[in-house]
């Protein structure tokens, strides 16, 4: 290897040589990985499409004191280069909790993303994969369970006397504070 | 010969090579304790090989990789063959990691001059559990799919990288196209090349300080070959054994149904990670993180300080201590997970669930797969989306063969019928017995008991004699024949005489429907139209509306309207209707499918 042959005092020339070899040799290196690495964080720039408010059922399915029936979220669903109108993108558990307000509640676990399921005997809902459970309105039943905070509340509009409109929404998962993604 | 051979050597020195590698000295004699390191090296090797040709016949995107997989299973040659043999080798190169771990540790082989050897087998085993992590999405099933929602939601929760971390992995906000993607590169391309990097370091550093001999040596010092490549090509044979006993009682590897973020499952993860998942459980809420990566990056700190550690005094001893009670942990939290799953009813019929509609979609799928993907194929199907839908909100009041369509017990008491063959003669002529009437499985928990006209007429008929009973019979056929249900559509033609007859009679002066009921052009409006009774038509505009005129009207018990309501739509009202008349797309013959 060059280094090699370096003679005992420093040479101006082979410090030119040196400096200009890992110079050339960086810019080389660098262009194709700084290619490959403007596409691997491209997903960082992108922002999932928010959808507005969804039509999701009518208050006539809800009667009052009933337990929380779960519903469809039928959207738009984008996955990169496609654009699927009408196709399931989630779904919500709704309660009536009072003569024109619902209640909605995401059914993924705030935890790890499982889909909770309501267990009627029990008036809870329970979530398969760890264990977490919640009480009726989507609060923390256990203090052991794992998820660090309630169900996912969604906002509702009733619109038109009885149609119920949510706007959905994932939220990050594992961490106490509800923040969109 | 000799002079082309020299030829060759002096040219590349291949010679040196070969002796170098066939020659090495193995202290005291070959011995089976050191086959590990070579039984790994084979999976790898044969984890390329089928990789590579499971390549050949894999689409990476959302709407092909299940696709793709279900032909490389069930439609190529030996596909299943070569699936299970990728699948199941994986599983078998856990287990070897570990037993070559404890071997190393348990020899004192990690201990100096050794450390960095040591450290490269550690990232060895690291990256190939990272290869199962990503190699388990690529099916697109829901397995892997909710397998991987759960492990990545965990990773996001690494302080300040992790949500930009899940980000990049997932390759977008949502699990889509470029999450397979970016899994498949880095099951195919990012670590696989690590691996071959660090198992070339790993044999270089072997080969530079030898095996590690366990004492006390039995014989004298031997060469590698032949007597230790014995010993290794016998436990890699006995390893290929083990593994075609798992892929053929299997036959191949697992598919479950095509990935849905709209159908729940219950996510478990691949066995040797259950542990991981048990441990989970243990940690309420903001605690997560220690389970999650505070006690599997310890762990893995006192791993990679074992060599440190061995050179105290009882150091060693302590390694040891240290892996066995780690295995143990290991063990018993994988047998709690497991023992926790085997007694919960609800996730066994989660998991019954899945299996039929893994089995049910692979059936649709030799029809030929649409453009828009096999997900499409389950989402239109009645047999498996009908009992789904009417478990929902059926279920509550009605029942199907006693149970909510999915085979458990609904909490409410039955208000309704239980409609499993509703419409066929079976059902009615249950429906007609004055002694069933007004039991659960009819009537029973309707208000039309018991002070109903209709209940009153079925109450009237112990009277009949047998002529009329005769006659009851044929009205029977006749009106069961208005819901062409295709499993009674034989028996229909063949009674073409009997219905005629019997819709005569229902007109008729004993039974009489017609005073009370509409038959085609005939009749009174005020019980439920008969014309077209259990017919697709009839039974989704029943649903979607029980207390419209032509059916119930304000005598409606506590039916909901679904459809005016907006509880379930057209096409899950058609789902359920469909799947109560059993009708439903019959799987194409193999042969069928490939004449198209």
């Amino acid at each position: 290897m060059a280094c090699s042959h370096v003679p005992p005092q420093p040479d101006r020339r082979s410090f030119i040589a040196k400096a200009a070899s890992i110079v050339i040799g960086g810019i080389v290196a660098v262009v194709p990985a700084l290619a490959g690495l403007l596409v691997l964080f491209d997903p960082l720039r992108r922002k999932s499409e928010t959808t507005g408010a969804v039509f999701v059922g009518s208050l006539n399915a809800l009667p009052e004191n009933s337990p929380p029936r779960k519903f469809e979220i039928v959207a738009t669903r984008v996955d990169a280069w496609n654009r699927t109108p009408n196709v399931p993108v989630g779904s919500v558990y709704l309660q009536r909790t009072g003569p024109n307000e619902v209640r909605a509640l995401n059914t993924v676990c705030p935890h790890a993303g499982c889909a909770v399921g309501y267990r009627g005997g029990q008036d809870i809902f329970f979530c398969p994969c760890h264990n977490s459970s919640f009480s009726r309105d989507g609060k923390i039943l256990d203090p052991k369970s794992p998820s660090p905070r309630a169900l996912d509340e969604l906002p509702v509009e009733i619109r038109h006397g009885t149609e119920i409109w949510v706007k959905f929404r994932n939220f990050r998962k594992g961490v106490p504070d509800k923040i969109p993604v | 010969m000799k002079a082309s051979l020299d030829w060759l050597d002096q040219r590349t020195g291949y010679r040196k090579l070969v002796h170098e590698t066939l020659f090495e000295n193995v202290p005291g004699g070959a011995r089976w304790r050191y086959v590990w390191g070579s039984t790994l090296v084979f999976c790898f090797a044969v984890q390329v090989i089928t990789g590579l040709f499971l390549w050949l016949a894999y689409s990476p995107s959302s709407q092909t990789a299940w696709e793709s997989v279900y032909f490389i299973q069930y439609q190529m040659w030996g596909g299943w063959f070569l699936r299970g043999l990728h699948h199941f080798t994986a599983q078998a190169m856990t287990v070897l990691l570990v037993l070559h771990l404890m071997q190393v540790v348990i020899d004192g082989a990690y201990k100096a001059p050794r450390e960095i050897n040591f450290w490269s087998g550690v990232i060895l085993l690291l990256l190939t559990l990272a290869l199962s992590l990503t190699g388990y999405l690529l099916p697109w099933d829901q397995k892997g799919y909710w397998a991987t929602a759960v492990a990545t939601n965990i990773a996001a929760i690494t302080p300040v990288i992790g949500p930009a971390l899940q980000t990049i992995v997932v390759g977008s906000a949502d699990y889509g196209h470029h999450t397979i993607t970016r899994f498949f590169a880095l099951h195919a391309g990012i670590i696989p090349g690590g691996i071959i990097a660090f198992i070339v370091a790993h044999i270089y550093l072997f080969r530079r300080h030898g095996i590690t001999p366990k004492e006390p040596r039995r014989r004298p010092d031997a060469a590698f070959w032949p007597d230790q490549v014995l010993r290794d090509a016998v436990a890699c044979l006995a390893v290929l054994v083990v593994v075609l006993f798992f892929v053929i009682r299997h036959h191949g590897a697992p598919l479950d149904a095509p990935a849905d973020p709209s159908e729940p499952y219950d996510a478990r993860p691949e066995w040797y990670f259950l542990f991981l998942f048990q441990l989970l459980k243990y940690f309420p809420g903001r605690t997560e993180i220690i389970g999650a990566i505070i006690v599997p990056t310890l762990l893995l700190g006192v791993l990679f300080a074992m060599p440190y550690v061995g050179r105290w005094k009882l150091g060693h001893r302590f390694n040891l201590g240290f892996l066995w009670a780690m295995m143990g942990g290991v063990a018993l939290l994988t047998y709690l997970a497991m023992a926790e799953d085997a007694k919960n009813a609800d996730y066994q019929a989660g998991v019954q669930t899945a299996q039929r509609d893994a089995a049910r979609v692979v059936e649709l799928a030799r029809g030929g797969i649409p453009i828009t993907g096999a997900v499409t194929l389950l989402r239109n199907d009645p047999l498996t989306q009908g009992p789904k839908i009417f478990s929902q909100s059926c279920s509550s009041c009605h029942r199907y063969d006693g149970h909510d369509g999915l085979g458990r017990q609904p909490k409410d008491k039955i208000a309704a019928s239980d409609l499993k063959g509703f419409g066929s003669r079976e059902w009615l002529t249950g429906f007609f017995d004055p002694a069933l009437i007004d039991t659960p499985k009819y009537w029973g928990g309707t208000h039309f008991v018991p002070d109903s006209d209709m209940v009153k007429f079925v109450k009237d008929l112990a009277e009949y004699t047998p002529e009329q009973k005769e006659e009851l019979r044929r009205g029977l056929i006749a009106l069961s024949a208005e819901a062409r249900l295709p499993a009674q559509a034989e028996a229909d033609r063949r009674d073409a005489t009997l219905i005629a007859e019997g819709k005569a009679a229902m007109n008729g002066t004993l039974l009489a429907c017609t005073d009370c009921h509409t038959l085609h052009d005939q009749g009174a409006a005020e019980g439920p139209d008969l014309t077209g009774y259990g017919s697709r038509e009839w039974l989704v505009a029943f649903i979607s509306d029980p207390s419209h005129e032509r059916f119930y009207g304000e005598n409606n018990d506590r039916m909901p309207s679904f459809g005016p309501e907006k509880s379930l739509t057209e096409h899950q009202i058609g789902l359920v209707a469909d799947w109560l008349r059993g009708a439903w797309p019959q799987p194409a013959t193999p042969a069928a499918a490939g004449s198209n």
